[in-house]
């Protein structure tokens, strides 16, 4: 089970969150402008990175709040989480290394 | 074309006889050549399925089959060999019936034991929505000419003794649907066996040659891979990579609809024949079925989160066991030996995709999430038609990558509710 810090409460076990997917994907702002290539885009294509990947988590049996996480999906080492609405940070770690996170 | 040992109980008898010592291998460990008319990436049951219709159906022998690993390593040696087709809509049922109907004749048409065992696949309904969704499936079916029959919990538990249909559990058993064609078979020897017999026809298996990145001309077009093992020209490409193919089919500018999850599954230790036959809960997620070496063969859930890992999180496996012990309490004081996990490749509508793609000479079949096993031999059937001509198979012809921008997804997620 992965240890996940929520931004708001801290270190929690991974039974404590629930999973929402790539993170940083922005609703289009003029949805009747887009095409139906564009829509099935932003609907349904992922990156689903090998390696450093964004992503969103919600606290949902804690504080309740949707998050994003950074993490390595070849070790499933988190290496950082933010609250949502900040900058994605740099990651310190390459892919595949062990980070240190503390909380 | 290579002469190869034909399996026979008197070929069996005649080798014993030299103490088994002139057996051959099984496929040669070829080495890459400099080009070849077509190349699969990926040598699972899927991809040298692919490989060997391929080259015995359309005539493609100057084939290679890249493998990054080792043959049948990934997702084909790692699944619960359920094989099953009573899938709710048309085109599911049409795959997945083309596939059964291969499974059916496979051993004889490899020479190769894959120990396909029809023994019956049934799927426990534990809710009044389970109930009225399975009859529908079973009505549906019955229309597509797909076998499936509703079973009420004293025929349930007459099918499968060990099962515990009383009401006193967290979901009691309200009926089931029964696929008496459904069964399991034995995945190395799918692997293995299709290895052989595309070996056999020319097709070079090359395994420890990873991928690194897709060559195209300037027209866009497929012409070269470079690989672990150095650059290899072609011009067809069929990527079959499982939960890997969001990667390869980046290093063709290709993005797929595809989320890669971690899959686990689980054995016990060996007892005598206990359990006649396949049984699936989607709703309390068990997945159980006893193999021929006598150990329970148990199928665990995908985990939240997307990952290469290739393991999964215990608590996964600990919500399944303590389905599999409610529904049948006599495996209560069983121990567990091993689990593991794969790497599935799940669409947003948990149908797969076997289709060209938009660079001309690629080809992918993916998506098959968490029940591609078996498809395999349907699967491999159509793709190698689709590389081949470079058109879909009219089986496969709706499983395309455009169906998510056109709007005709095959929703088998809303019609099993969970990932099957």
């Amino acid at each position: 089970m992965l240890v996940i810090v929520c931004p708001y409460c801290g270190k929690r076990p991974e039974i404590e969150f629930s999973y929402g997917g790539e993170a940083h994907l922005a609703r289009p702002a003029h949805p009747s402008e887009l095409d139906d290539q564009a829509w099935a885009d932003f609907l349904y294509m992922r990156s689903n990175t090998k390696g450093l990947y964004a992503e969103r988590w919600r606290h949902s049996h804690g504080c309740g709040r949707f998050f994003n996480a950074l993490r390595d999906t070849t070790t499933d080492h988190f290496t950082a989480t933010y609250k949502t609405g900040e900058r994605q940070p740099v990651p310190a770690t390459p892919t595949g290394a062990a980070p240190t996170v503390d909380a | 074309m290579r002469q190869r040992q034909k399996f026979s109980a008197f070929a069996l008898f005649r080798r014993a006889l030299g103490r088994h010592e002139s057996w051959q291998s099984q496929w040669r460990k070829a080495e890459p050549k400099a080009s070849y008319d077509a190349v699969i990436v990926g040598g699972g049951g899927h991809g040298l399925g692919a490989a060997y219709y391929l080259a015995r159906e359309h005539g493609l022998t100057n084939i290679a089959v890249l493998e990054k690993g080792w043959i049948g390593g990934g997702n084909t040696g790692r699944n619960t060999t359920i094989i099953r087709s009573n899938y709710l809509f048309n085109e599911s049922a049409a795959l997945y019936d083309h596939s059964v109907g291969l499974w059916e004749t496979l051993s004889q048409t490899l020479n190769y034991n894959v120990m396909f065992s029809p023994r019956g696949v049934m799927m426990l309904a534990h809710t009044v929505h389970d109930v009225q969704v399975f009859k529908r499936h079973v009505h549906a079916n019955r229309c597509n000419g797909v076998d499936n029959e509703w079973l009420e919990p004293e025929q349930a538990k007459a099918f499968c003794p060990p099962l515990n249909i009383s009401d006193g559990i967290r979901y009691p058993v309200m009926g089931a649907a029964l696929q008496r064609r459904g069964g399991t078979a034995r995945h190395d020897a799918v692997a293995w066996g299709y290895a052989r017999a595309a070996d056999a026809l020319g097709v070079d298996i090359i395994e420890n040659c990873e991928v690194t990145a897709i060559r195209r001309d300037a027209a866009g077009a497929v012409e070269a891979l470079q690989t672990t093992r150095g650059p290899i020209r072609t011009r067809k490409v069929g990527v079959s990579a499982a939960g890997h193919t969001s990667v390869v089919m980046a290093m063709a500018g290709v993005r797929v609809p595809l989320e890669s999850y971690p899959l686990q599954a689980l054995v016990s230790e060996p007892v005598k024949p206990a359990f006649p036959c396949v049984v699936m809960s989607n709703t309390i997620h068990a997945y159980i079925s006893q193999s021929d070496k006598g150990e329970l063969v148990i199928g665990a859930g995908t985990d939240a989160y997307t990952s290469y890992t290739q393991r999964g999180a215990l608590h996964i496996n600990t919500h399944t066991l303590d389905a599999i012990c409610e529904l049948f309490p006599n495996f209560r004081r069983m121990r567990m030996l091993r689990n593991w996990g794969g790497i599935v490749d799940v669409t947003p509508d948990r149908s797969p995709i076997i289709a060209k793609t938009p660079v001309p000479g690629l080809y992918v079949n993916c998506g098959w999430g968490t029940g591609g096993f078996k498809a395999t031999p349907g699967a491999a059937h159509v793709f190698a038609w689709t590389i081949a001509r470079d058109e879909p198979h009219p089986i496969n012809a709706p499983f395309t990558i455009e169906r998510f921008r056109d709007g005709y997804l095959i929703d088998e997620a809303a019609a099993a509710a969970v990932a099957h």
